[in-house]
C-alpha cells in the first residue's frame, strides 16, 4: 500500500505492507535512524515522534496510519546547523547518559514545551512519565528541559 | 515484533464502516486509538484478517453537553479528555480517569471509545462508566441503538456489541446540582494496568443525602464490577464514616480479584475497601462544595 507523509517538511513516500510499524517505516523504508526503537511494547517512548503536532509512540501506530500525516523527528530539531534549546539543554545539563530514551525524551519535551512554555518540575516529571531512562537520569533530563524553556523563553 | 500480515480497510464514513465489518464479520478488528489492539496483535495474541481503521471517520471525536447528557465522541483521544475544561470542571470522576489511564504519550492516540469496547477489565473506564450511569451508542447497518453500560461487558474482553456494530457515542446523565465524584488508583508506575482502583459518583439531596450511588471498581475481577451492594448501602442515607465504611465492606466483598505479581487475594480486596472509602469521602466532599451549577 502506497503510503504518503511529511516529515520534518520533507515529503516521503513509500509502499509497505500494512503491518509495517511506523517507527520500521521510519528507520529501515526512509533510513532516518535517529528515533529509536527500544521496549516495542509501548512502555519506554524510545520511539515517540510527533504525527500532526502530538507525541505519539511510533512503535504502536501502523505505517499505514500516518497516510498523509505530517510528522516530526529528532532530525526536524536542528535548524540551519544550530541546535535546538533542548539539544543543548541536554548537553549542557548533562541529561543523557547511555542516550538511548534520548530521541523519545526530546520529542516529548518539544511537543510540551510549546504547550507550557514555563513548566514546574512537577509539570516536567509528569510530560516525561511515559519516557523511560533505564539510566534513570532523570534529575538531569528535568534540568535540560528547564534549561531549554528559559532559553525559549528569551533568557540566557 | 511484527504482527501477522492483514487487510487494511480505511472507510470514512459509518456506512462504508458497518458494511465492511457486515462482510467481513469476526474476521474483522475495528482500529481506533490502537493502543491495546496494535500490542495485543505484535504479541500475536489477536490476528485479526482484516482491520478497519476508523480513525478516517470525520465527526466522532467531541466532548459537549446535549439533550440532556454529557456526549463524547468515541473517538475523542485521553488527552482532550484530560485537557477538557468541561470535563474538569463538572465531571470531576471522568478527569480523575483521564489523569491515570497508560501515560501522557499513550494518552495522544488512546479513545474513550476503544477502552470501553476493548473491555479490559484492567481498563480504567468501563468502571468510571459503571459508577456514572452512562451508556453507549452502537451503529450497525440496521442503525442506532443505545445500550446501558451495566449491560454492556460480558465478559473477559467481550461486549454486547455485535460484530458489525461500531461504539460511535458515550452519553453520561448531565449530572445533578450536588453531584460529584472520583477516581482512586493504585498503580505500581505510570502506564501499568491498575492493582485496583475504584471509580464513584453521588448525588446528595437538599437534606445532604444520597440520593444517588455509583460505585464501579477496575482490575478485580473477569469483567468490570459494578458494587450493587455497596450502592444499595448509601442509597437514601446520609454518607457518614459509619455508612462509608460499611459500604466500602460491600464493595470489598463484591470484587473477585486473582493473585498476581500486583498482590494476593486478600490484599486486592482490602485494597478495594480502602480506596471505596477514600473515593466516597472524596465525591462527598466535592459534591457538597457545589452550590450552583457551574
Amino acid at each position: 500500500m502506497l503510503v504518503k507523509l511529511a516529515i520534518n517538511g520533507e515529503k516521503h513516500q513509500a509502499d509497505v505492507e500494512p503491518r509495517l510499524l511506523l517507527v520500521h517505516m521510519i528507520r529501515e523504508v526512509l533510513r532516518l535512524t535517529v528515533t529509536h526503537i527500544g521496549c516495542d511494547t509501548t512502555h519506554c517512548g524510545a520511539c515517540t515522534i510527533l504525527m500532526d503536532g502530538r507525541p505519539v509512540k511510533s512503535c504502536t501506530v501502523f505505517a499505514v496510519q500516518a497516510q498523509g500525516k505530517e510528522l516530526m523527528t529528532v532530525e526536524g530539531l536542528e535548524q540551519n546547523g544550530k541546535l535546538h534549546p533542548l539539544q543543548e539543554g541536554f548537553m549542557a545539563e548533562h541529561g543523557l547518559q547511555c542516550g538511548y530514551c534520548t530521541p523519545g525524551m526530546l520529542m516529548t519535551s518539544y511537543a510540551f514545551l510549546k504547550k507550557h512554555p514555563s513548566p514546574t518540575e512537577d509539570d516536567i516529571r509528569w510530560a516525561i512519565s511515559g519516557n523511560l531512562c533505564r539510566c534513570t537520569g532523570y534529575v538531569n533530563i528535568v534540568k535540560a528541559v528547564q534549561h531549554a524553556a528559559v532559553k525559549l523563553a528569551g533568557g540566557a | 515484533m511484527i504482527p501477522a500480515a492483514f487487510d487494511y480497510h480505511a472507510p470514512t464514513t459509518i456506512g462504508e464502516a458497518t458494511a465492511l465489518l457486515t462482510r467481513l464479520g469476526d474476521d474483522a478488528k475495528v482500529l481506533s486509538g490502537g493502543q491495546s489492539l496494535i500490542p495485543l496483535m505484535k504479541l500475536r495474541l489477536a490476528s485479526p484478517a482484516h482491520v478497519v481503521d476508523i480513525n478516517g471517520i470525520p465527526g466522532l471525536a467531541y466532548i459537549r453537553e446535549g439533550e440532556g447528557f454529557l456526549r463524547i465522541g468515541a473517538l475523542t483521544r485521553e488527552s482532550e479528555l484530560e485537557e477538557s475544561e468541561l470535563i474538569r470542571t463538572r465531571y470531576p470522576l471522568l478527569h480523575d480517569t483521564s489523569k491515570v489511564i497508560a501515560d501522557p504519550v499513550v494518552r495522544n492516540l488512546a479513545t474513550v471509545g476503544g477502552n470501553l469496547a476493548h473491555a479490559d477489565p484492567a481498563n480504567d473506564h468501563p468502571a468510571t462508566m459503571l459508577a456514572s450511569g452512562a451508556e453507549v451508542v452502537a451503529v450497525g447497518p440496521k442503525g442506532e441503538r443505545r445500550i446501558p453500560i451495566a449491560s454492556f461487558f460480558t465478559g473477559p474482553f467481550a461486549t454486547s456489541l455485535r460484530p458489525d456494530e461500531i461504539l460511535t457515542e458515550i452519553r453520561i446523565p448531565l449530572p445533578a446540582a450536588r453531584s460529584r465524584g472520583a477516581y482512586l488508583k493504585l498503580e505500581r508506575k505510570v502506564g501499568d494496568f491498575a492493582t485496583a482502583a475504584v471509580a464513584a459518583q453521588l448525588t446528595l439531596d437538599a437534606g445532604g443525602r444520597c440520593e444517588e450511588v455509583g460505585i464501579g471498581l477496575t482490575n478485580v475481577g473477569l469483567t468490570p464490577i459494578k458494587a450493587a451492594k455497596a450502592e444499595a448501602a448509601l442509597k437514601g442515607k446520609n454518607p457518614d464514616e459509619a455508612t462509608i465504611k460499611r459500604a466500602a465492606e460491600l464493595a470489598a466483598e463484591a470484587s473477585e480479584p486473582s493473585a498476581d505479581l500486583r498482590g494476593s487475594v486478600e490484599y486486592k480486596k482490602d485494597l478495594v475497601r480502602v480506596l471505596t472509602a477514600r473515593a466516597l469521602r472524596k465525591a462527598v466532599e466535592r459534591a457538597q462544595g457545589v452550590t450552583t451549577r457551574a
